[in-house]
């Protein structure tokens, strides 16, 4: 690397004298691929971004910033769905790429020390030979990293049964705004005092950097089967979830597709899903063999009794990663039937599955946008992708009302607007929709304990009064706000 | 089955402008937890009582913080579903909110998760009066910070629990337990972690000094292959794992002070002599001791735990004090939803 010529922003040199050059980029070509995370269609060049390469690094840089009341954007692999890694304008991006370690593995007590840039399934890679794994899946755990998961509260295909990321960290180290290193949890399964670390999971950056994680290991199950089960009907599969569940069976995932997403996925990947079905569910059970065999039974007969028209069990392992992969490419297959998507990310009770799903087909008549359904069922996850061409004038606001109305009718029936990938900018809105004032001014006082100064990712995750103020008069209907009549949880 | 949210509500405002402390009580079963502030008004909220919301096949329930977990655990026990922190003192008349309040969890906590993992959303009314609702009542939920979390264990001074969202398991299909002998701690510890990696069924494990006993639960193949791979002889008090979760065991019944120490289970010893119950796996250890507090709380820091005192002795603090950093977070922390200390001021640490 070049060394970057002198620059005219105070800031910039200021950084230089705490960093070596090679952590810090300014020119605009280079800080391009910065301007966005996964939620594309919002775009911002940051001031500078710095990649730190230390802790110390990092304190460094925070001191700078709380002292010039510099606004700072914390970055792991810029995966998020929801804006949360979109700068600002007159921001520093502090991204965590060089900070990729796994700094200690205890195989006895089952955990990992992880630099908050070391990727998820980097995890689970490097202790694959002790059998074990870190459970929190996220569909982009290729790239995303354990800080962002930290940040995001990230979930996954299994965290049905193994739980969020919350349940999943065992501590964090956190640098603060200014520039004081604190850490939250142990090794413990408790500490004194107040559950921080707790309070750390998703919280968006907003309360500090995170720079050390431990988590938690499992045991592989030794064994992992898979059933699919296609519906003619998308109520009755989504009423066979709920009854799976009810029968006390917590399969390790549980997911669906509709009929969109099971021909743009079968299209793409030949995952060999029945494409004239309405839905289809995947059921994985894992643990010992015996216990796998006699859930598929169980399994198999409720999903029969619930009206599956076929149920087919993968024979082995690469028919197993062949059902999963017409899931685990839906959202490319998505790609390739429409020049672009929008991800919703609404979670709702199961008993409701059924309800919204019928409503959101309304809802794209109404809008006249396709929408496929790809989700979590198992939890009630749903992500909704709304189909839509950007370069149609119009479009993408008219995607972003549908999106919107989606998540409105996920509050109304008991919901919530987002289920793993975050507030961020894009449902900043909606959050005024879910929660009443005193709990949003609650939030803020919580942040302000943290970051008086509001300068760890601002203008993200927890709406200022005023906005709302602003938002709930565009969308009053006949002087009320949307859905008065819900008791917010 | 009434809800006195607006008499909560009210008390506390008037609380917070006479600038006056609240003692928070329901079912009184864990006041030998922390110290309760002398000039203390008590706040009764057994009168907000109720479940207000269960679908078993949504794994959700949703009730009043005045809930004695008795009337919750039978609903439950009826649909084949339980409280996964299995919390203790149930039989003395415990109420959902002192539970979340005090965040015990029983036997499967190494295994299945704390109080904390468990709730899905709660609504309280803070140190100003103002209702609040943090969380909600679905499964996966990243909206607003997870203010309901850090209720568990925060001993109510951040506010006064009104209704608690809280995710039921499945009742396990089948249970058994086992025990063995080993007389030594390291050994004990050992064979433990190791069963824990071939089997998925344990849901407690502890060691007495001489006994190493197991509890299995889940599916009826699961719990079998569970006995197939540790062995030993089915334990036949059934009530053990009851009786260890609610302080009622012989053990507990010998003369000294009840330390509960909180540490990785693989670490060191936490104890030369006194008398120790290992639980969680080693991740709990109950130790009966007059030894000096700080002694027995600098051993606990040095393996990366804390000791907590469960004997109701105003001479020790029943927490593991904070320092530092931690501590100042701790207090801002406080201060955003208690401005004015007054929701049990003291009862979790002095300084809270």
């Amino acid at each position: 690397m070049s060394r970057p010529k002198s620059s005219s922003d105070p800031l910039i040199e200021q950084l230089r004298s705490i960093l070596p050059d090679s952590c810090i980029v300014s020119d605009p070509v280079s800080m391009k691929p910065y301007e966005c995370d996964g939620l594309s269609g919002y775009r911002q060049m940051p001031r500078v971004v710095v990649l730190p390469e230390s802790v110390e690094q990092v304190q460094a840089v925070m001191k700078v910033c709380q002292e010039t009341g510099t606004p700072i954007v914390p970055r792991g692999a810029g995966t998020s769905l929801s804006g949360g890694a979109m700068p600002h304008k007159n921001g520093v991006v502090l991204s965590v790429a060089r900070l990729n370690r796994i700094l200690h593995i205890d195989a006895q007590n089952r955990t990992a020390t992880l630099q908050p840039g070391v990727r998820n399934l980097q995890i689970s890679d490097a202790v694959q030979h002790l059998g074990l794994y870190y459970a929190p899946d996220p569909s982009s755990q290729i790239a995303c990293t354990i800080g962002g998961n930290v940040a995001e509260n990230a979930g996954g295909v299994h965290c049905l049964k193994y739980g969020l990321t919350v349940h999943n960290i065992l501590q964090v180290k956190m640098v603060g705004i200014d520039g004081e290193l604190v850490s939250f949890g142990s090794t413990a399964l408790d500490t004194p005092g107040y559950d921080l670390l707790a309070l750390m999971m998703g919280s968006e950056g907003m309360l500090g950097l995170v720079v050390e994680v431990v988590v938690r290991l499992l045991n592989r199950p030794r064994v992992a089967r898979v059933l699919m089960a296609a519906f003619d009907d998308i109520e009755k599969a989504g009423n066979a979830v709920a009854g799976v569940i009810a029968a006390g069976i917590i399969p390790a995932g549980f997911e669906m597709m509709d009929q969109a997403a099971i021909q743009a996925a079968e299209d793409f990947v030949n995952a060999g899903y029945p494409t004239s079905a309405a839905a289809i569910l995947l059921c994985e059970l894992d643990g010992t063999e015996e216990e796998v065999n006699t859930q598929i039974g169980k399994v198999d007969a409720l999903l029969a009794s619930a009206g599956a028209t076929e149920i087919s069990l993968a024979d082995d392992e690469n028919e197993r990663v062949r059902f999963w992969s017409g899931r685990k490419n839906a959202f490319p297959a998505m790609g390739r039937i429409s020049p672009d998507y929008y991800c919703m990310d609404g979670t709702i009770p199961r008993k409701e599955l059924g309800n919204v799903l019928t409503r959101i087909s309304r809802l794209s008549e109404k809008y006249g946008l396709r929408v496929a359904n790809v989700f979590h069922a198992g939890d009630g996850n749903l992500h909704p992708l709304i189909l839509y061409d950007a370069n149609q004038p119009g479009e993408f606001d008219k995607a972003e009302e549908f999106g919107g109305e989606i998540l409105d009718l996920c509050v109304a029936v008991g919901g919530t607007i987002t289920g793993e990938h975050g507030v961020g900018v894009e449902k900043i809105d909606r959050m005024c929709v879910q929660f009443d004032r005193a709990s949003l001014a609650q939030f803020q006082a919580v942040r302000d304990a943290f970051d008086p100064e509001g300068l760890l990712n601002p203008d993200k995750a927890v709406p200022t009064l005023a906005r709302c103020a602003e938002f709930n008069a565009m969308h009053v209907h006949h002087g009320e706000l949307p859905h008065p009549e819900l008791e917010r949880f | 089955m009434t809800d006195i949210t607006n008499d909560i509500s009210s008390r506390v405002q008037a609380a917070y402008q006479a600038n006056s402390p609240l003692n928070i009580i329901a079912a009184g079963t864990k006041s030998f937890l922390g110290h309760v502030s002398p000039d203390a008004i008590t706040l009764d909220v057994r009168g907000h009582s109720g479940i207000i919301e269960y679908d078993p096949a949504e794994l959700v329930l949703v009730a009043r913080a005045g809930t004695p977990l008795r009337e919750i655990e039978d609903l439950l026990g009826n649909n084949q579903q339980m409280l996964g922190f299995e919390p203790p003192f149930v039989d003395n008349g415990a109420t959902l909110g002192g539970a979340i309040a005090a965040g015990l969890a029983g036997p499967a906590r190494a295994y299945s998760g704390g109080v904390r993992d468990f709730i899905l959303g709660a609504g309280f009314i803070n140190g100003k009066g103002e209702s609040i609702t943090t969380g909600g009542k679905v499964m996966k939920n990243v909206a607003g910070f997870d203010l309901f979390r850090p209720m568990a264990g925060s001993m109510g001074t951040l506010g006064v629990l009104l209704k608690i969202a809280i995710r039921t398991i499945p009742r396990p299909e089948a249970e058994l337990s086992l025990i063995q002998e080993e007389s030594d701690e390291t050994s004990a510890l050992e064979k433990i972690n190791h069963w824990r990696s071939k089997t998925q069924a344990i849901s407690g494990a502890t060691w007495d000094g001489q006994m190493i006993r197991i509890r299995l639960s889940g599916s009826a193949a699961g719990v079998q292959h569970g006995h197939a791979q540790i062995g030993g002889e089915i334990l036949t008090n059934e009530n053990y794992w009851h009786d260890l979760n609610n302080l009622k065991l012989e053990f507990f019944k010998q003369s000294g002070r009840l330390w509960r120490i909180s540490v990785a289970a693989m670490s060191g010893p936490v104890s030369d002599n006194s008398p120790q119950l290992i639980d969680w796996g080693g991740a709990q250890r109950w130790l009966k001791s007059d030894e000096a507090p700080e002694a027995i709380r600098s051993r606990a820091a040095h393996l990366g735990g804390h000791a907590t005192c469960f004997s109701d002795d105003q001479s020790v603090s029943t927490f593991q004090p904070l320092e530092g950093n931690l501590l100042t977070l701790n207090k801002r922390f406080k201060a955003a939803l208690d401005p004015a200390g007054i929701l049990n001021p003291g009862r979790l640490h002095p300084e809270l």
